[in-house]
């Protein structure tokens, strides 16, 4: 993998009051990675997202996307990214072929709703509206909306938080998928599991801080090897692969 | 990447406006508060018609106050004498059916009969006409009775009817029920649907495009304007079809009411987006909403006349903005004005947009 870096994040500070969310924070994210932000609630995932998506103000640092700062060029930015929101809804009473037409004017950018549709499997479902489908399929809805300016990177948040397994693997498929056509995925997540199994590189956040960043792999072997032992013996299973392997691996729509 | 063109915020704009104008069509509030409720209304006043009648009737300024005749027709409830115009007014005002007739009472010095009494009537309003004559009728034969030397009479009656438009019922409730018609579509609509864009995230996902911020809001305008238009239009002409109301110039009147209209709800949207900016949750706009609605629902000449209110509560009336959409409303469609005849209306209107619009930059809330 080419390590040419497509997000620059250079001492960035976001105070509220009296509050650092956001504490010198510094990290880059190579082109054509998928990227994990991974800790606890309140560690500042959202909000260093939310600064990368020009959607927040800093209060002090630099940072580049796509080369285009932040301060002076978030213009230029929104037009290179694709942003999925924690809980957002979309435009009332429309059908999905109408949203999609709603953000293709917003970006500028014609495209067939159905083929964006076909993208995110969900093509079935042009003419329903967004809040009659599964969580799954508004997430997938949802990162659909953010394919529609043929970004080249993809901000994630939590898109996986409140699925199925089977649902769950399914969205992991279309994130690798986005990432197979060369955009960059930034997400954010509370499941490890997925983490390993999905990012090339993981940043583990807490309390505004970075305090490690490297691969899934890298971070479990340098673990093992201080010695690390689980106090219970992991079996070469989990309840979750008897999930899948009791109700399939196909994905359920209601 | 293909960016191949510039991007386009006129076209931003129309998406957005397209995007709206679906999403309203499709809201059962927003199609019942701006046809339905209006066109109920009208049916409801159209069929019952008014309550009490009172006779409107004009007096000449120099008339002398002392004669009998004068004295008789104060006595009588039903008359409502107004003296305080000039012949001029007054003939104007008889035209348009606003004044039911004008008297003057002449003496007629060492002759008699002692008194004439010049009538004129007006076909703008035959029927309180002849509820006039008939009162003036039992005047005339009560003073004659008592006078002595019978007999000549002492007052004489001299009519004249004329000409003038009839003033229907649906005349003064359809311009009434458009207005608040306006007023609730541009209050509500504006208020619940910023309001909900902002809780549930759609305008934040729409800051992560480069749409600019003018052009959704100037996008949910032209949407909210163009279906209140819509709305009105539908009005106007079922009251025109159905119901026989005047529309004096035609379809000039329509033009010039539909840009009433469309000033009317830019000024009542500038309220929903200073409802939107203050209510917290959906739960809190309707009360908020309802104190600007209610009072000029009641006090704006909505169903009744501003001048039939007590005196004290007239400056109240005089204030609201919904007034003078009504009243600008009543003069072009009944008396065929066009938008400069009614340049004072517009004033008000424009002082309570800059006031409204001041007030909602400062409480508007985008996330």
């Amino acid at each position: 993998m080419s390590k040419k870096p497509i997000i620059t994040v250079k001492n960035l500070v976001k105070k509220y009051d009296n509050f650092t969310a956001v504490d010198q924070i510094s990290f880059e994210v190579f082109e054509g990675e998928i990227f994990g932000l991974l800790g606890p609630n309140g560690a500042g995932k959202t909000t260093t997202l939310e600064i990368l998506e020009t959607l927040r103000n800093k209060t002090s640092g630099e940072v580049f996307v796509d080369g285009f700062s932040v301060d002076k060029d978030s213009g230029s930015i929104k037009k290179r990214i694709g942003v999925q929101l924690q809980a957002a809804g979309y435009y009332p009473n429309l059908n999905l072929t109408e949203l999609i037409e709603l953000f293709s004017g917003l970006y500028g950018i014609a495209v067939d709703p159905i083929e964006m549709l076909s993208k995110v499997a969900l093509t079935d479902k042009a003419k329903a509206r967004y809040k009659e489908l599964s969580g799954g399929q508004k997430q997938r809805f949802s990162i659909a909306t953010t394919l529609i300016n043929n970004p080249r990177i993809v901000f994630l948040d939590e898109p996986t938080t409140g699925l199925d397994p089977q649902a769950r693997r399914n969205l992991w498929d279309l994130i690798r998928s986005i990432r197979d056509t060369g955009t960059t995925v930034v997400i954010t997540t509370h499941y490890m599991d997925e983490a390993e199994v999905l990012c090339d590189r993981v940043a583990f956040v807490d309390t505004g801080k970075i305090i490690g960043i490297n691969s899934p792999d890298h971070f479990i072997d340098e673990l093992v090897a201080s010695g690390f032992e689980r106090e219970k013996q992991v079996k070469s299973a989990n309840l979750e692969d008897v999930f899948i392997q009791l109700t399939g691996k196909d994905w359920r729509e209601v | 990447m293909n960016q191949p063109l510039p991007y386009s915020n006129f076209k931003a704009t129309l998406a957005m406006a397209k995007a709206s104008f679906r999403s309203i069509l499709r809201s059962p509030s927003s199609v019942v508060f701006t046809l339905a409720f209006p066109l109920i209304f009208i049916l409801v006043f159209g069929f019952i018609g008014g309550g009490g009648i009172t006779v409107d009737v004009g007096v000449a300024k120099d008339n002398n106050q002392q004669n009998p005749i004068y004295q008789a027709l104060t006595k009588i409830k039903a008359i409502h004498l107004v003296e305080t115009e000039t012949a001029a007014e007054m003939r104007s005002e008889l035209e348009k059916g606003r004044l039911d007739g004008i008297i003057d009472i002449h003496t007629n010095p060492g002759k008699l009969p002692a008194y004439v009494v010049d009538v004129e009537y007006t076909k703008a309003s035959l029927e309180k006409g002849n509820i006039l004559k008939s009162l003036l009728n039992n005047v005339f034969y009560q003073i004659n009775l008592h006078a002595p030397g019978s007999p000549p009479p002492v007052a004489e009656l001299k009519e004249v009817t004329v000409e003038g438009r009839e003033y229907k019922t649906i005349d003064f409730i359809l311009p009434g029920q458009l207005g608040f018609s306006l007023l609730s579509s541009g209050v509500f609509g504006t208020a619940f649907v910023f309001l909900s864009l902002r809780l549930t995230l759609v305008i934040k996902r729409f800051f992560a495009t480069p749409v600019q911020r003018y052009s959704i809001v100037l996008g949910e305008a032209l949407a909210r304007i163009t279906f209140a238009l819509i709305g009105a239009l539908i009005i106007i002409l079922i009251g025109h079809f159905a119901f026989g109301f005047t529309l004096i110039h035609g379809f000039t009147t329509v033009i010039n009411m539909l840009v009433m209209a469309a000033i009317g709800v830019i000024v009542f949207m500038g309220f929903g987006f200073i409802i939107s900016g203050v209510a917290k949750n959906e739960s809190s706009v309707p009360p908020i909403a309802n104190i600007v609605t209610l009072p000029q629902f009641l006090l704006s000449g909505t169903f009744f006349s501003i001048s039939a209110f007590p005196s004290w509560l007239q400056p109240i009336s005089k204030a609201l903005p919904l007034t003078y959409l009504n009243d600008a409303m009543r003069k072009i469609a009944f008396e065929g004005a066009g938008l400069t005849d009614v340049g004072h209306q517009l004033l008000i209107l424009a002082i309570w947009g800059i006031i409204v619009y001041a007030i909602a930059v400062k409480t508007f809330k985008w996330e």
